[in-house]
């Protein structure tokens, strides 16, 4: 049974509409993300389930219940804010036994789950410390903790990540996987970083301009985009404009310009498309293999892989190479291109972001 | 690299000399004729000694003048604590619109001259005033209820005086909090008294620490107020220096009481400075 | 955003009454017909408006007054502008102590100051000169001029200053193109409060006056030790009117908590 569920969601701020009619549900101890470029809605939702926001229409359950007569207060949900809203007055152990306090819990038994807590987020160390006195990521992990120990339902993270550094980040993310496996508690993680959004969740729910475009686990969004928008916010993609000639049952057959190309199995009916290929797929070949031939006309070296951008009849093609040590092209050069069918991902026409 | 160094002092140079001459001098001067005598036929006389001191320390008159004067200094503060903290709190949770005009009313009695304002009170408070027409109209009372002349009356201007420094100093505090912070007390299971009692009242603190500090050395030094709802019948110190100035014209006992009155108000902000230091250095810095 | 409850607004509107109250009250008493004071009016009279017409003495004050604040405000800000860049330009072994010592007017009670300055400027044959009293009225509002302009100097990006100097410009065409143009709202706030402080300021300024440079507070403290009459009340509507405008045009220009509670409050 789904813990949460969000129904046809919707919150208008006077003219803009921020959250539109968006509906999602969440399995018990999963971890979804809400994933989406900045001001498309995502900090408005978690608000709304948090009881910070009202809907303007729809309707929020949890376990069942509705919610829309429940203070924020009353709601039990743990939430890791963006600015991680720790109490500055207090030190970690009385931050994160505060919800405990709260609710009333006996003296041993709040000191006994302070200290389970502390030990998941490894700060048993520091527990008398006062905010001030830890950096970022311990910051975190004691916003985290605090979330934790009041046992929620469910889980929401605004932007945890995106105030730490580059490397902090990385780390912390699988930190903060093994730290939700542990609790088993169900997530809902807000990022406008695909690379977190992959990296962490069982599923992603890709929103833009308050809609949700597209629900799926990181695998499937990411290889099986529904959108040109998914698939070029979701890692790197080319977008090329084709017209698919012959639908139906069998291999697509499309048309670019003078360019003919096989496509991959599709049902969509003939029109205008867009396709969609990855980078990482597009393959230098000898001269007769090539699906089409053009022009280095820019290189990139990124250390664990190479950059290039390839003037082609199709446009300009970006390709990545992982770096093997091979000689690469050079800039100027001639080079030949091709890829497998299958890999062409055929979407609506016009849907590119 | 002299040239460097010597930047900052020339740039200060004109403020510098200002305050040497105009600052520095005077106030020297001030303690120097605080220990001269005074002759009611020859005037100040160029003698030193501790005579003044020894007058005002010895009296039980100025004794009670002191003590009204700071009694009346720490009440003003205290009710400007417990007024101002609440309303800057809600200041912040206001709607914008209501926000910047709640600001003006709070804000602009400060640009306007405190004799003007006292003039307020005192039209208010006194005998045939506002307020006690208005209790003998609505028959509450029948003999006017003394205000005009008492040391509650007094605290009850500068209370209006002041507590606009009160609702800045903690006003600047919260701006300095997290939001966030209290919708984290929130979702955490506290109820509005609570957020406010153990989240924003803790942050507010430092806000309110500065603010009694700025509130009560200036109600201890007001003059304006005491002087004209206080007459010669509430005397506090200032009104006690200005007499002794303007009327007795014994300036050097004017200049002691007016010393021991500079010392005592520095004492306790250096006081005071030391026990919040030594009370927030870990949590605030 | 969490809003206020009935609780919070019904306190507001209490403390509101309760700041607007004196100010309603001398207005109100202004424009009574009768020759006592009375609240409320039992008429609209500008009668002791005219009144004020007959007593030059009322407006000879408020000149000095108005000529006093002009004058201080300036030489403040003119001596505090090198000031605060000096203390705001970085350290430099003395600043916190040369900041200390501009600020300390605020923190010597203002009779002390009074005395001080009476005793001084007698000593010097000065005393009730109009020019002894715009110095001392320069070191009372020092402090004012200096935290806002400071505040606008140290919240200016040093890098700024250092681009101009790459690029070509000198040490003056820096200060005159760069850094004043971005100091100028905290330079013309202090000038405003400073003028304001001036303008209102008595404790000090009782004891330095001679008939001839009596200023308006002054003169309005003296006549109201003496009696209330309802020419005190019209003389404070006109000063409360013209704070008031002055008020409106700073929130305008400047914004009136950023003025009082300094830069960087949003
Ligand atoms: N309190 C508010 N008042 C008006 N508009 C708002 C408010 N909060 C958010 N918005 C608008 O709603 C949209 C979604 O905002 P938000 O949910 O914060 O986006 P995200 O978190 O995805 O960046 C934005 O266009 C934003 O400007
Ligand atoms: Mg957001």
């Amino acid at each position: 049974m789904a813990i949460l569920e969000l129904r046809d969601l919707t919150k208008r701020f006077g003219e803009t509409i921020a959250v539109d009619r968006f509906t999602l549900s969440v399995e018990k101890g999963e971890f979804v993300s809400l994933l989406g470029p900045s001001g498309c809605g995502k900090t408005t939702t978690l608000q709304m389930v948090a009881g910070f926001e009202t809907p303007t229409s729809g309707s929020i359950a949890l376990n069942g219940r509705d919610l829309s007569k429940v203070p924020a207060r009353a709601r039990g949900l743990g939430i890791v804010f963006q600015t991680y809203a720790l109490f500055p007055h207090m030190t970690v152990e009385e931050n994160v036994g505060f919800g405990l306090e709260m609710r009333k819990v006996p003296a041993d038994e709040r000191k006994r789950r302070i200290a389970e807590t502390l030990d998941l987020v490894h700060l048993s160390h520091l527990s008398a410390r006062y905010p001030r006195q830890m950096s970022g990521g311990q910051r975190q992990r004691v916003a985290l903790a605090r979330a934790l120990v009041i046992e929620p339902e469910l889980l929401l993270l605004d932007e945890p990540l995106s105030n730490l550094d580059a490397k902090l980040r990385e780390e912390m993310q699988l930190e903060l996987r093994r730290i939700q496996q542990e609790a088993g508690v169900t997530t809902l993680l807000v990022t406008h970083d695909q690379s977190e959004a992959m990296a962490l969740s069982d599923r992603i729910a890709v929103m833009q301009g308050g809609r949700l475009i597209q629900e799926a686990t990181p695998f499937e969004a990411y290889d099986r985009p529904t959108n040109g928008f998914v698939s070029s916010f979701l890692g790197k993609s080319n977008a090329i404009d084709a017209h698919l000639e012959a639908g139906g049952p069998g291999a697509a057959q499309l048309r670019c310009g003078d360019i003919r190309l096989d496509g991959p199995v599709s049902s969509q009916g003939p029109g205008a498309v867009l396709v969609s290929l990855r980078p990482e797929r597009i393959e230098f070949c000898g001269e007769g293999e090539g699906i089409v031939s053009g022009t280095v006309v820019e290189r990139v070296f990124l250390g664990d892989q190479w950059l290039f951008k390839v003037k082609t009849g199709l446009g300009e093609l970006l390709v990545v190479r992982r770096n093997s040590g091979r000689r690469e092209p050079d800039l100027g050069e001639a080079v030949h291109l091709s890829w497998q069918a299958e890999h062409l991902r055929i979407l609506e026409a016009g849907s590119a972001a | 690299m002299t040239g460097d160094r010597a930047r900052p002092w020339l740039l200060s140079a004109p403020a510098l000399l200002l305050f040497a001459v105009m600052l520095v001098t005077p106030l020297v001067m001030t303690a120097i004729l605080s220990f001269n005598s005074f002759d009611f036929y020859g005037g100040i006389q160029p003698t030193f000694g501790f005579s003044n001191y020894a007058d005002v320390l010895g009296d039980s008159y100025f004794y009670e003048i002191f003590g009204r004067t700071f009694l009346i200094a720490l009440v003003t503060t205290v009710i400007c604590a417990l007024i101002g903290t609440p309303q800057a709190y809600f200041l912040l949770r206001m709607h914008p619109f209501w926000r910047s005009l709640m600001i003006l009313v709070v804000l602009g009695p400060l640009l306007i001259s405190v004799v003007v304002r006292t003039l307020g009170w005192a039209i208010l408070l006194g005998n045939n005033g506002v307020i006690n027409e208005a209790l003998r109209n609505i028959g509450l009372i029948e003999r006017p209820l003394k205000m005009m002349y008492t040391s509650g009356g007094i605290v009850l201007a500068l209370v209006h005086v002041m507590v606009p420094f009160m609702i800045l100093a903690v006003w600047a505090a919260l701006q300095r909090q997290d939001p966030a912070t209290e919708k984290a007390a929130e979702s955490l299971g506290a109820k509005p008294f609570t957020v406010f009692r153990r989240i924003v009242l803790p942050q507010a603190m430092p806000g309110i620490l500065s603010g009694s500090l700025i509130v009560f050395s200036l109600s201890a030094s007001a003059f304006a107020t005491p002087a004209i709802l206080g007459g010669r019948r509430v005397k506090v110190v200032s009104t006690t220096v200005y007499d002794e100035f303007l009327n007795t014209l014994n300036w050097p006992l004017g200049a002691a009481i007016a010393v021991i009155l500079l010392v005592s108000v520095l004492a306790i902000m250096v006081a005071w400075n030391r026990l919040v230091e030594k009370r927030f250095a870990a949590v605030f810095q | 955003m969490i809003r206020n409850g009935a609780f919070a607004k019904l306190f507001s509107l209490v403390f509101a009454v309760f700041m607007l109250a004196p100010l309603v009250v001398v207005m109100g008493v202004a424009f009574t017909p009768e020759g006592f004071l009375e609240f409320p009016p039992s008429g609209i009279s500008l009668r002791w408006f005219e009144a004020i017409l007959d007593n030059p003495d009322f407006i000879d004050a408020a000149i000095v007054s108005l000529q006093l604040g002009v004058a201080s405000a300036t030489i403040a800000t003119v001596i505090c502008v090198p000031a605060a860049l000096a203390i705001g330009g970085g350290r430099f072994a003395g600043r916190d102590a040369l900041q200390a010592l501009f600020l300390s007017p605020l923190t010597v009670p203002t009779v002390v100051l009074g005395i001080a300055f009476l005793r001084f400027l007698s000593m010097m044959g000065l005393n009730g000169t109009f020019g002894g009293l715009v110095f001392c009225h320069v070191v009372i509002i020092v402090p004012f001029v200096l935290r806002l302009v400071l505040a606008s100097v140290t919240g200016l990006d040093p890098s700024i200053a250092r681009a101009a100097t790459s690029l070509g410009a000198g040490g003056w065409t820096v200060f005159w193109r760069i850094t004043l143009p971005a100091i100028v709202p905290g330079v013309v706030g202090g000038w405003v409060l400073a003028f304001i402080t001036s303008f209102d300021e008595l404790t000090v300024t009782v004891f330095i006056v001679n008939p001839a440079t009596t200023t308006l507070p002054v003169k309005l403290f003296s006549h109201i030790t003496q009696t209330t009459d309802p020419l005190v009340a019209s003389v404070s509507t006109v000063a409360i009117l013209f704070t008031v405008a002055l008020m409106l045009i700073v929130d305008r220009l400047y914004g009136l908590d950023r003025l009082l509670i300094g830069e960087g409050t949003r």
